[in-house]
């Protein structure tokens, strides 16, 4: 019976062993009857269609079997067999689809105008003509064209990143641009996605602006992936900043990550090779509703902005390959404190999308993963809900009382008629002053916080309550449209 | 897994690397294990076979991989792991580097920009072969007044 010498590499794999007696007369049946004793090696030999990857040699005595029968190569009981690693690599991955597209393999080129808008770049010794080139070869998809996608986008297409993808389905609203720069006063109404390409293509003519109008889900993320070397995420919801997440990590790209609340925001570069995905970090969403949307709980507006050039820092870095990424940390910005605090993250082993054993290999439900079912709308179970026409009669008739559970100064902003202020950070203290046997109607600026306020009554005993659909926004829009809204 | 380049062999590493430059450079680090630790005794060039595009591939041929693979079973050093050069890109491997890379030995990668050495970084290949995990680097100081790596 034959022996293989095994590689230093492989010996783990082999029970620790340098030789392995295996049977067989060719050397087909002789590596069979290897992998059989030692299935583990398999991977590491052959490549998904069974063949020996190409850079496994094997040589029976001192000949490359190439140069013989290859598998059939006969094998005498008396002879070794040796598999032998060439050892590669190198700088360069295969070129993304992007970029093989449109035939031209040569370096891109500069023009003079070009030369002449980037100068500034061009005279810095970590960017340079190269660095430029790099740049222009570039693409980046930013999911967003809303406050972080804002900044991103300015800021990318300023730098010549060369081909800049944005996926948005969102028109402009009033109360967008007190954040969203990439938008202003004549352009509400438009979809964003308009309004965005205009204003980039007269930052940098030179670039090319990709518009993607849809909804990212779990159908398209990664065709649309596949297309762009960096993917830039400035979402503002949960289920779409996991889609990102693992429809990154699927099909290898850095997930160049921001997100922000009120004065806070954070950043880091997930789903590079190596580092932490955002499951490493939030393995878990949290429950639904428990973190309020920026609509619901506010941002400063400079906030996106500081957060979303931070994610642009860190996209141009990435593609010039300088300093170091914010791989493997969580950059932590109050705005209020203006301090920035960065904490380790460790890529977890255990990570069902970027860990040893991924049991995501596809993107799921991510509207289930979070525990949002649309079919059920947001309002927990056991809350009656009503319109606000039907609030507005029973008010005018005195058959309920309306309640309005925001804050005081969001009342300063505006409230309805006949509504009794009564901020939910006071309910607990402030119940005595209600009477069980009335009925009340209860509302807050969308209706989730009205929903929450009528489940701690229901819970102190409290039955005839109703919670307004849509809150004083939805008031705004079909009772009073002279009602400012916010 | 814990990768340990004394000082004076990373200095050769880094000084080949620049030397090198525009072109990748190649070798193996062989040495000894001490549990999770692979202590490289020796960083030993090899030539890169890969003349036709030497400015972003390396090779290391079967025949120079076995003939080195020979000398440390004799000596019993062993092959611990390779490194190699990223010449103007940054110490991160490549998509390429993983398809091409062997399991349970050390990726050194160092990156060189305008022919002086710079980030390095250590890396091996997962078991399912799917991604490269950094490991950690140490560079001891044999000796004093050594300006820190950086």
């Amino acid at each position: 019976m034959p022996d293989i010498l095994i590689p230093t590499p492989l010996r783990p794999h082999a029970g620790g062993e340098a030789k392995v007696r295996v049977e067989g007369n060719t050397v087909e049946q002789a590596l069979a009857s290897l992998v059989a004793t030692h299935p583990d090696l398999r991977t590491h030999l052959y490549d998904d269609e069974g063949e020996l990857r190409n850079f496994v040699n094997v040589y029976v005595g001192d000949e490359d079997v190439r140069y013989r029968e290859r598998g059939a190569t006969p094998v005498e009981p008396d002879e070794e067999i040796s598999i032998v690693p060439s050892v590669a690599g190198g700088r360069v991955s295969s070129p993304p689809k992007s970029l093989s597209g449109n035939g031209s393999e040569g370096p891109v080129e500069l023009s003079n105008e070009e030369i002449q808008r980037y100068s500034r770049h061009l005279i810095m010794p970590e960017v340079t003509l190269e660095g430029q080139r790099k740049l222009k070869a570039a693409s980046v998809l930013a999911i967003g064209a809303g406050g972080l996608g804002s900044p991103l986008a300015l800021y990318l297409a300023a730098a010549g990143v060369g081909r800049l993808g944005i996926v948005d389905f969102d028109v402009v609203d009033a109360s967008n641009l007190q954040r969203q720069v990439l938008h202003g006063t004549r352009d509400v109404g438009r979809p964003k996605l308009e309004s965005a390409a205009d204003r980039l293509r007269d930052v940098n003519p030179h670039i090319e602006i990709e518009t993607h109008e849809t909804r990212l889900t779990s159908e398209n993320a990664i065709e649309l992936f596949e297309a762009y070397d960096v993917i830039a995420d400035g979402t503002d919801n949960f289920p779409t900043r996991y889609l990102v997440n693992d429809a990154c990590v699927l099909t290898g790209k850095p997930n160049v990550y921001a997100s922000i609340f009120r004065f806070e925001g954070q950043a880091s570069v997930f789903a590079a090779p190596g580092g932490p995905c955002y499951r490493c970090l939030y393995p878990e969403p949290p429950p639904p509703g428990l973190v309020p949307s920026c609509a619901e709980g506010g941002v400063l507006g400079i906030l996106p902005g500081l957060l979303g050039t931070i994610q642009a820092t860190e996209t141009i870095k990435w593609i010039l390959g300088i300093g170091e990424p914010l791989v493997g940390r969580l950059l932590l910005v109050d705005a209020l404190k203006m301090g920035f605090r960065t904490l380790k993250l460790r890529r977890d082993p255990d990570c069902p999308v970027c860990g040893e054993n991924p049991t995501v290999t596809e993107p799921i439900d991510y509207e289930q993963f979070c525990g949002i079912d649309p079919a059920a709308d947001e309002t927990p179970e056991g809350v009656e809900e009503v319109s606000v026409h039907e609030t507005k009669v029973a008010v005018e008739s005195g058959d309920a009382e309306l309640i309005d559970v925001r804050e005081p100064f969001e009342w300063e902003i505006c409230r309805i008629e006949g509504a009794r202020l009564l901020p939910l950070s006071e309910l607990d203290a402030r119940m005595h002053e209600l009477d069980p046997a009335k009925e009340y109607h209860v509302h807050c600026k969308m209706g989730v916080r009205s929903a929450r306020a009528i489940e701690r009554l229901q819970e102190a005993g409290f039955s005839r309550l109703k919670n307004v659909r849509g809150g004083i926004t939805a008031w705004a829009e079909e009772i009073d449209r002279s009602m400012p809204t916010y | 897994m814990r990768l340990i380049v004394p000082e004076t062999t990373m200095r050769t590493i880094r000084a080949e690397a620049e030397a090198g430059h525009p072109h990748e450079v190649c070798g193996f680090l062989l040495g000894s294990r001490r549990g999770g630790e692979r202590v490289v005794g020796e960083a030993l060039p090899a030539a890169n076979q890969r003349t036709d595009s030497a400015a972003d591939r390396y090779r290391i041929d079967a025949d120079a991989y076995r003939a080195v693979e020979r000398e440390a079973d004799r000596s019993g050093a062993e092959i611990l792991g390779f490194y190699h050069s990223h010449p103007d890109a940054p110490a991160r491997p490549s998509e390429y580097d993983r398809e091409h890379a062997w399991p349970s030995v050390a990726y050194l990668i160092v990156s060189v920009r305008e022919g002086e050495a710079g980030e390095t970084t250590a890396w091996r290949l997962a078991e399912d072969r799917s991604d490269f995990e950094s490991i950690e680097l140490e560079i001891p100081v044999e000796e004093e007044n050594r300006c820190p790596t950086s």
